[in-house]
């Protein structure tokens, strides 16, 4: 198997698109005919309206070891120069970025399906864990079996 | 062993970390969940349920998995990160 590629952070601190985007633009460049990149965020609805902020918990070392083997898994299926996942925990505010995905190839087909790929196995498959914040306190947000079913549909292509 | 709770499995338990010293004769991630549902309440109710995922050694698993004192385990409830 090729050598790992791939950035993964999972911190309390914002992010910068542009800044990520230069990183994924920089390596490689003579290569790269195209980036995807994703962003979430936090909306005021979830489980529940009148969302007011989350919290974020993860699993420290399983964590990375998931968002690896999910970027291996994409690196193996498309043609790939570079992937970034950044994800952050703690609290997080309305409308705040949480996470980003930002994959490099010679093909936007390659990009565009990567990128997808790697978020929704993301959120089928790594150990994080929302709670929502509103006016009544705090609720664990449940899992949706949409999102597995989204993950699932790339084993069926 | 190192067993982790996380997210509300944690809370309802309130517990995060536990060493064990001594399996007590547990083969598998099952007998070890065995082991904490016969504690009473919460630990019962909190662990009797479906949607609960078992790691080991930070590598999602199942109850028949195979477990040693070295080992570390994690019960947490299906992701919700992204």
């Amino acid at each position: 198997m090729s050598k790992s590629i791939g950035s993964i952070r999972i911190q309390e601190a914002d992010f910068s698109v542009d800044s990520e985007y230069q990183n994924l633009r920089a390596a490689h460049a003579s290569q790269n005919g195209a980036i995807c990149t994703f962003v979430g965020l936090v909306r005021d609805f979830g489980d529940k309206k009148g969302v007011t902020g989350m919290h974020l918990e993860h699993y420290p070392g399983m964590t990375e070891h998931s968002l690896q083997q999910i970027i291996d898994q994409a690196a193996s299926r498309w043609q790939l120069h570079n992937v970034s996942i950044i994800h952050r925990v703690g609290q997080l505010n309305l409308s705040e970025q949480i996470v980003f995905v930002g994959v490099s190839s010679a093909h936007r087909a390659d990009a565009f399906a990567s990128c997808e790929f790697i978020m929704d196995y993301l959120k089928a498959d790594a150990p994080f864990w929302k709670k929502e914040c509103n006016d009544q306190g705090s609720e664990w947000v449940e899992a949706k079996q949409s999102d597995q079913d989204r993950a699932q549909k790339w084993s069926k292509d | 062993m190192k067993i982790l709770f996380f997210a509300s499995l944690r809370e309802r338990l309130n517990t995060e970390e536990e060493q064990w010293q001594d399996l007590n004769g547990a083969q598998t991630a099952g007998d070890i969940l065995t082991q904490l549902q016969t504690r009473g309440e919460p630990w019962s109710s909190s662990l009797n349920t479906e949607r609960l995922l078992v790691s080991v050694n930070q590598e999602i698993a199942s109850l028949t998995t195979e477990v040693t004192l070295n080992d570390e385990l994690a019960f947490f409830p299906p992701v919700t990160g992204g």
